[in-house]
């Protein structure tokens, strides 16, 4: 009697723990699934309250079509944002994982000092000294470039990316190495065919955070990039939700935001764990 | 014999590489390109930060040296201040609302049960896409007309007419409360749900076989026991809540009559809408001084206990 009344109390109390579950997840859901689908309602039907939150009137995609008659386009802030979020990537595993090795199996003056110093850019706030990277990006002739950008979002990735890359050389065993160098790699080719298939989690994870760092970043963009055909998308929907192009179509914002979400969204639900042992490597250490 | 090789390696850790000295100076090829690009967009703005601050410096023409000049006018700055007040106001009433969201959450999660990975993920999305589209989809959904709440609560009857909540301060500052909380309580209970997960679950057990309730646990082994995970949560909430910017410009545009004008967002003006590139480098010095504060008070929350390496 007493058991089952404890395995029924357990019951309830499992059936409340997986309620709240829910109800939480549904909160934390609903804005994105709410813009998703809105964003498929025809013009006219979208520019009115979301209650129901999917398409009455039928399904349509006329939203991103207005949105393409905007500025510039869709495509091209698309096009630009994809280009400054890939060669951030490119460039910041490029550059992290040859500093984590350096770091990590080199020694030479100065390492430890060069180590701190890179490492603690990650206390200074970027936005203190955007105006005087705005003057650098003038006088070496990157002012309102993509590229300009590109070096900015790879400089401040690298505190994170050049630890975790460290991290991940160290954990290398030095045997593994000191038995490729007899069989006479370089430190090059050592460098490629050895320890980068030993340290591809890591690499992912930084390219994992370069990428959506890069995708998201709104301020230096939004200072750096004053002409409009360099916009980002965060840049032209912000641009576009303020007015500048004429009366808003909140359409067309529902639009913008599910194609700046998306990318994000797909790309962490497929590397989830990465992501993941990326903030608990920051979190322990 | 595996502890032997664990000892005569562990201490040699900056070990001497096989090769001579030659071999080691590569390590310098190897790091410089991250060295330069540092040097060139972080020492440098740095330095020229502090160095703008003493100058009269207009976007176009000559700047001219005025020592001291711009941080004086910085004490009569009343809306700096009123920007930096605000700043801290809405750094502390964030700050909690995320933890108090953020740590039940973690204690929910961090049981493992069917569905863990279901309501973490769930938990954790909005975190992944960034301000500016979490910014610009709420500025939707709090938009009079053609938003959520507003429709809702007068469809369902709360209110008697559609009232637009970003027309006055208070409801368009905890709308913004709101927004922040949704966006980044997945990402705190993450580093939360770390914290958690380095408990011995036999203190626990020895705690709850000593008789102590689930409250005396979490206040004697859980909270001590994440002080550091509890501190570096909060650093990061800190900070990042100092320097907020997207929110209040995408979704307020500093309104309503610029009473949510932040920090960063002040210096922003100062800099790149008046132009006047000396004062925002003053501005941006007072920032990063309360940063670099922090971070002090970030070391030292975060040293390791004593004893334990």
């Amino acid at each position: 009697m007493a058991q089952a009344r404890s395995r029924s109390s357990r019951l309830r109390l499992g059936i409340a723990e997986h309620a709240t579950g829910m109800i939480a997840s549904v909160l934390f859901l609903a804005p994105i699934v709410w813009t998703v689908l809105s964003a498929f309602k025809p013009s006219q039907e979208a520019r009115l309250p979301p209650l129901p939150p999917w398409p009455t009137t039928g399904f349509s995609v006329e939203n991103y079509g207005t949105l393409n008659t905007f500025g510039d386009g869709l495509w091209l802030p698309a096009q630009n944002s994809i280009y400054v979020s890939v060669m951030t990537v490119v460039f910041s595993v490029i550059v992290s994982v040859l500093a984590g090795y350096g770091f990590s199996r080199f020694r030479f003056p100065f390492k430890d000092l060069l180590f701190v110093v890179i490492l603690s850019t990650i206390m200074i706030p970027f936005q203190s000294i955007l105006t005087p990277i705005f003057l650098v990006l003038t006088k070496i002739g990157l002012h309102n470039t993509l590229t300009g950008l590109v070096c900015v979002y790879v400089t401040l990735q690298l505190p994170f990316s050049i630890f975790m890359m460290r991290n991940a050389f160290d954990a290398v065993p030095r045997e593994i190495e000191e038995a490729a160098r007899m069989d006479g790699a370089n430190n090059v080719t050592m460098l490629i065919r050895v320890m980068l298939p030993l340290v591809w989690p890591g690499i992912v994870t930084i390219a994992l955070f370069a990428f959506l760092g890069a995708w998201n970043e709104f301020l230096a963009a939004l200072v750096l990039m004053t002409d409009q055909s360099k916009f980002t998308l965060p840049i032209m929907m912000t641009a576009l939700q303020s007015g500048r192009f004429g009366a808003i179509d909140w359409g067309a914002v529902q639009a913008g935001v599910t194609v700046m979400m998306v990318p994000c969204l797909i790309l962490f639900l497929l590397l989830q764990r990465f992501y993941i042992r990326g903030l608990m490597a920051g979190a322990v250490k | 014999m595996t502890t032997i090789t664990a000892e005569t390696s562990a201490p040699a850790r900056p070990r001497k590489l096989v090769g001579a000295g030659r071999r080691q100076w590569v390590g310098l090829l190897y790091v410089a390109p991250a060295v330069a690009l540092v040097t060139v967009f972080f020492i440098i703005p740095l330095g020229m930060t502090a160095w703008m601050s003493l100058h009269n410096w207009p976007l176009m023409g000559e700047h001219s040296f005025i020592g001291l000049a711009n941080y004086w006018a910085i004490l009569r700055d009343t809306r700096f201040w009123n920007a930096l007040r605000f700043t801290g106001w809405y750094t502390l009433v964030v700050t909690v609302a995320i933890f108090a969201v953020a740590f039940p959450l973690a204690l929910f999660i961090e049981r493992p049960r069917r569905l863990t990975g279901f309501y973490r993920t769930s938990f954790f999305m909005p975190a992944v896409i960034g301000f500016a589209s979490a910014s610009l989809l709420w500025s939707w959904l709090l938009n009079v007309d053609s938003g959520l709440f507003s429709p809702a609560a007068f469809d369902l009857g709360l209110t008697e007419k559609k009232v637009n909540l970003l027309a006055t301060f208070q409801p368009a500052f905890w709308s913004i409360i709101a927004m922040v909380v949704w966006k980044v309580a997945g990402f705190t209970m993450i580093i939360l749900m770390t914290g958690l997960q380095s408990i011995p679950s036999e203190l626990q057990e020895a705690a709850m076989i000593d008789g102590a309730g689930p409250f005396a646990r979490f206040r004697a082994i859980t909270l001590p026991l994440m002080r550091r995970t509890l501190a570096l949560a909060l650093i990061l909430s800190v900070a990042g809540s100092i320097l907020a910017f997207d929110q209040f410009y995408i979704i307020l545009r500093g309104g309503p009559r610029n009473q949510t004008l932040t920090a960063v967002y002040w210096i922003f003006n100062q800099s790149f809408v008046s132009f006047k590139l000396g004062y925002g480098a003053a501005l941006s010095m007072i920032l990063l001084a309360i940063l670099v504060a922090l971070s002090t008070i970030q070391l030292w929350l975060l040293r390791k206990p004593e004893g334990v390496d």
